[in-house]
Parts: structure tokens; C-alpha cells; sequence
């Protein structure tokens, strides 16, 4: 079996977190200098998207800190082949008139996304969302664009290098190809063992990631 | 923490009592329940997780709450819902529980709850059909959904995140023979490692629980400091052929919950009801609608369960069979 490629261990990852939580409190004083007093919330899209929200909630102390659980707003439930494992929505709090930031670690096809839009409309009104993710690996199959993301992975190569860092100092030499049947994963502590960004090879049979 | 192991799969595609349930599959209905939980309180009370899927509720026996609940968590789910009830239906002119069922089966559901008074009504349906059945509740034999709302309720109170249930004791009072509900929580709780005290007359508590490992008492008021909850059964006057016990009235002093009564039991004590009460008899008033009281709350953590227990029989993957 290939070996899988890790793209960012500990510090990096720390660093990535760090850009795009500047990104994101970039976002917010923006807001606040055009008049826009609304409240904001960082939500996560459990299981990684979590823990990634309330990561850069210490850094950019947002009012409210929620978790997204899109189990029951798959499109894909009577095709996928693990157990399906629902577990609460954790928004103990109005979204009314809020700016949302939705939060996850990979972005590929677009639709935990359309999952996770669907889901907070059923939970009331926000303001405005944004979406904000570690890493983008491209394969799009939705109209989905993130607003701000660490890793871009998307595109071809001289796509790749004409976009150069994403943001901060994201990107650039980081932003090596992932072919089709690659799986990007996000690993990250107290949920993993570990921190990392790793592309692991084409999956073989009974070879499981975390 | 009792951990359900990571490569667990719900295998069933029916639901048609506790007693042929792992531990682990019991921890994961309870699990999947408190996802569930938080759809009653958001704004729009609705997941499309069932959308386009019709879930039949075939009642031949009277219910209103069951019903309701099941109904109501299918609406909560976005499955459409097919109601049955056995009264001035073609069940009046002679037709079979079997011949019923497949003739709507045939209009395309893909669930099918059922209450019957024959015990094992429902397995014998799930051998007839395609479509998943749930069982509402079949004569005396099982009623798995209250069974499991009633164990919910118990890990959410004494705060068992991870459903293990060792160290607590449950006493079930009252017509433990004719009671399907003291049938699915006797499986459930002994499952979970809670201890189970049946209480009850001779005639209406019978030995054979004594080998399941149910400890069997007459006499209430020496089981009450003992236990952590108490769960009262409605004497069943439908059921009960002949005179079981001599009087009403009788069996309220024996068996009765009484503020009284509850003052020798833990501070901690809670008193369960499956309903219908009958106040007066098998609980006072003071007691349903006092503090220990779980009555209502059995009541919302039904539909969570409900919907925990829709979800998981309509999305079963039949697991493959292992390979020596």
C-alpha cells in the first residue's frame, strides 16, 4: 500500500487555524465598521467541523459557538455503507438575524454543505452565512464556494500555481495534487489522537482512517 | 463509559421486542433518540430524513397515545402516514391480520406499526411482508417502544450518558402477567445491568420471571426504600378474565403509590406510569403529579425514541454473514 502524505502536522495545522481565524475576524470588524451590529456565531459541522469551530472561537471570541449534526439531511443515506450515527444539533441559541459562520475541515462535493444550509434554515432566519473550511480538495457537484479556506487543493496545477497562498501564509508550497480517488482527512485533538492534514492513497479494501 | 464498538452496525429491519436485542443495540437506539431529541425544539419541529417514505399505523387494538406518538414522530421525520384502526373496517367482515396488512403493504409503505391483541402478532406479520414492521404493542407478549422510552427516561434522569444501567433498581408494580410493557423493560433493563424487582399479587406475578433473573416480591412497602424507581403498571381491566384480585379497593392498599408509601423510599426515587392512570388505584394523584413523577417527560423521550426506532428499522443494512 502507497504511503499516505501528510501535508500539515502540528504547527502548521496551528498556523493554518490561525489564518483562517484572522480571515474570519477580518470578516467580523468589517462588518462591524459598516453599521452591522448583528451577533456571531461560529458553527461547526460535526465531526471535525466541531472541534475546528470552537479551535478558532478562543482566538476570535465570536458571541456564540454552535454544532451542526447534518445526519438527517444526508442525500446519501440509502447509499452509504457504515452505520449512520445521529447525534444531537447543538445551537442553544436563536439564529435569527445572526451572522453564521459555518465551519468544516474538508470541502469536496458540496453537499454536507447543502446539508448543513438546509439545516440551519430549519433552526430560523441568520443573517448572512459564511463558509469557511481547512482544507478545499475540489470535486465539486454543488454550487458551493467557500469564502475564506487554509488549503487550497482545488484545480488543476497551473491553476494551483497561478492562484498561489490562499491566504497568510497558506498555500503556495502546499498545494500539491490530490488525485480523484484520493481522501483528504483532518485530524484533530481531543476527537483524533493527533493533529494533522494527510492525503491517504486510494482506499484498499478494509484499510479504515480514523 | 461503556462504549458501543466503532465498527457496530444496527442490523434490524424490524422491531418486534427488547428480548432479541443486543445491549449494544439497545445503547444504540437510546444513542440515536438523543440526536433526535432536539428536533422537537427547533423551529420548524421537521427532518426530511424519511421524506417520501409512508410508515402504515395498523391499530387492532384501542390507543391513543401510542398511535399519536408513532404518528407524530413519522410527521416529525416528513414520512406520510397511513392510519388503520380496526374499528368499522373490512377487519369487521372477516379479513386476516395477514390479508389487511398486504393489501396495504400493496398501496407501497415501507413501515408498518402494529398493535394486536394476539401476542406475537407482529413477528408473524414480519414474515408476511416486505416492508418494515414495528411492533405497537402485541397482547401480552412485548411493547418495545415503551420498554425503551421508559429505560430513556431512567439513563436521562440518573444522568447514564453511556445507557450502562449497573447499580440502579427498578421495581415493576402491579399486573406483571397480562403486561406487555413489564415484558419489554424486565428484557431492556437486565440487558443494561439494572437490577429488577417485580412487584405484585400471586395471582398476577408469575414465577418464571424469578429465571430471568427478576427478583419477585408481594410486598410493596418492603421493596420501596430499596429502589431508584418505581414503575407503576395500570391494572388492566380489559385483560384480566375473572377475579384476579379480590376488590379494587384491596388492591390499592397493597399496591397502591401513596405519598405515603413513598416517604420510606430514596430521596431520589422516581415514580414511572406508562398510561393510562388510573388514579386512585394503582397511583394517587399527589404521586402521578408530584416531583418524582416522570409521567410527562415518558411521554416526550417516547417520540424521540419513536423517531430513534423509524429511522433505524427503515435505514437496516442486513449485515453480511461472516465468513468462517
Amino acid at each position: 500500500m502507497p504511503p499516505m502524505r501528510v501535508l500539515a502536522n502540528d504547527e502548521r495545522l496551528n498556523e493554518l487555524v490561525g489564518d483562517l481565524s484572522e480571515a474570519v475576524a477580518r470578516d467580523m470588524s468589517a462588518a462591524r465598521s459598516r453599521g452591522d451590529n448583528a451577533k456571531w456565531a461560529l458553527i461547526g459541522i460535526r465531526s471535525r467541523g466541531d472541534v475546528l469551530a470552537r479551535r478558532m472561537a478562543e482566538r476570535i471570541k465570536p458571541d456564540l459557538v454552535g454544532t451542526l449534526d447534518i445526519t438527517l439531511y444526508r442525500d446519501d443515506l440509502s447509499e452509504v455503507a457504515s452505520q449512520p450515527i445521529v447525534r444531537p444539533t447543538e445551537i442553544p441559541f436563536s439564529l435569527d438575524g445572526v451572522n453564521v459562520v459555518l465551519v468544516d475541515d474538508v470541502l469536496m462535493t458540496g453537499r454536507s454543505v447543502r446539508a448543513a444550509l438546509q439545516l440551519l434554515m430549519d433552526l430560523g432566519r441568520p443573517k448572512r452565512v459564511w463558509l469557511i473550511v481547512l482544507v478545499d480538495r475540489g470535486q465539486r457537484e454543488l454550487p458551493i464556494c467557500p469564502d475564506h479556506v487554509a488549503l487550497d487543493l482545488s484545480g488543476s496545477a497551473e491553476a494551483r500555481a497561478a492562484r498561489g497562498p490562499t491566504i497568510g501564509r497558506g498555500g503556495g508550497e502546499l498545494a500539491e495534487a490530490v488525485a480523484s480517488d484520493e481522501r483528504v482527512a483532518v485530524y484533530l485533538r481531543p476527537t483524533d489522537e493527533r493533529d494533522a492534514i494527510v492525503i491517504l492513497p486510494a482506499k484498499a479494501k478494509g484499510a479504515g482512517a480514523a | 463509559m461503556t462504549q458501543i464498538p466503532a465498527d457496530y452496525r444496527w442490523p434490524h429491519k424490524h422491531l418486534l421486542g427488547l428480548e432479541g436485542l443486543s445491549a449494544d443495540d439497545l445503547r444504540f437506539i437510546l444513542q440515536t433518540a438523543r440526536g433526535f431529541e432536539d428536533v422537537s425544539t427547533r423551529s420548524v419541529k421537521k427532518v426530511p430524513v424519511l421524506r417520501g417514505k409512508v410508515m402504515a399505523n395498523l391499530f387492532f387494538e384501542d390507543s391513543t397515545r401510542t398511535r399519536m406518538s408513532f404518528e407524530l414522530a413519522a410527521n416529525r421525520m416528513s414520512a406520510d402516514v397511513l392510519n388503520f384502526s380496526s374499528k368499522g373496517s373490512s377487519v369487521s367482515k372477516g379479513e386476516t391480520l395477514t390479508d389487511t396488512a398486504r393489501t396495504i403493504e400493496a398501496m407501497g409503505i415501507d413501515v408498518c406499526v402494529l398493535r394486536h391483541h394476539l401476542s406475537g402478532a407482529a413477528e408473524q406479520l414480519s414474515r408476511r411482508v416486505k416492508c418494515s414492521v414495528v411492533n405497537a404493542g402485541d397482547g401480552q407478549h412485548e411493547h418495545p417502544t415503551q420498554g425503551l422510552l421508559d429505560i430513556f427516561t431512567l439513563c436521562k434522569r440518573f444522568n447514564r450518558d453511556d445507557f450502562d444501567m449497573t447499580g440502579l433498581t427498578v421495581a415493576i408494580v402491579g399486573d406483571i402477567a397480562h403486561s406487555r410493557v413489564a415484558r419489554s423493560n424486565v428484557h431492556g433493563l437486565l440487558k443494561l445491568g439494572a437490577q429488577v424487582i417485580l412487584v405484585g399479587p400471586p395471582t398476577l406475578l408469575p414465577r418464571s420471571f424469578a429465571d430471568l433473573g427478576c427478583e419477585l416480591s408481594h410486598h410493596l412497602d418492603s421493596v420501596i426504600p430499596r429502589v431508584d424507581a418505581i414503575n407503576t403498571l395500570r391494572v388492566q381491566f380489559e385483560r384480566i378474565s375473572g377475579q384476579a384480585f379480590p376488590s379494587l379497593r384491596e388492591y390499592a392498599t397493597f399496591y397502591g403509590l401513596t405519598a405515603r408509601r413513598l416517604a420510606n423510599a430514596k430521596p431520589t426515587a422516581l415514580v414511572m406510569h406508562p398510561g393510562p392512570m388510573n388514579r386512585g388505584v394503582e397511583i394517587d394523584s399527589a404521586v402521578a403529579d408530584g416531583p418524582r413523577s416522570t409521567y410527562l417527560e415518558q411521554v416526550a423521550n417516547g417520540l424521540a425514541v419513536r423517531m430513534a426506532v423509524l429511522f433505524l428499522v427503515t435505514n437496516a443494512k442486513p449485515v453480511e454473514p461472516a465468513t468462517p
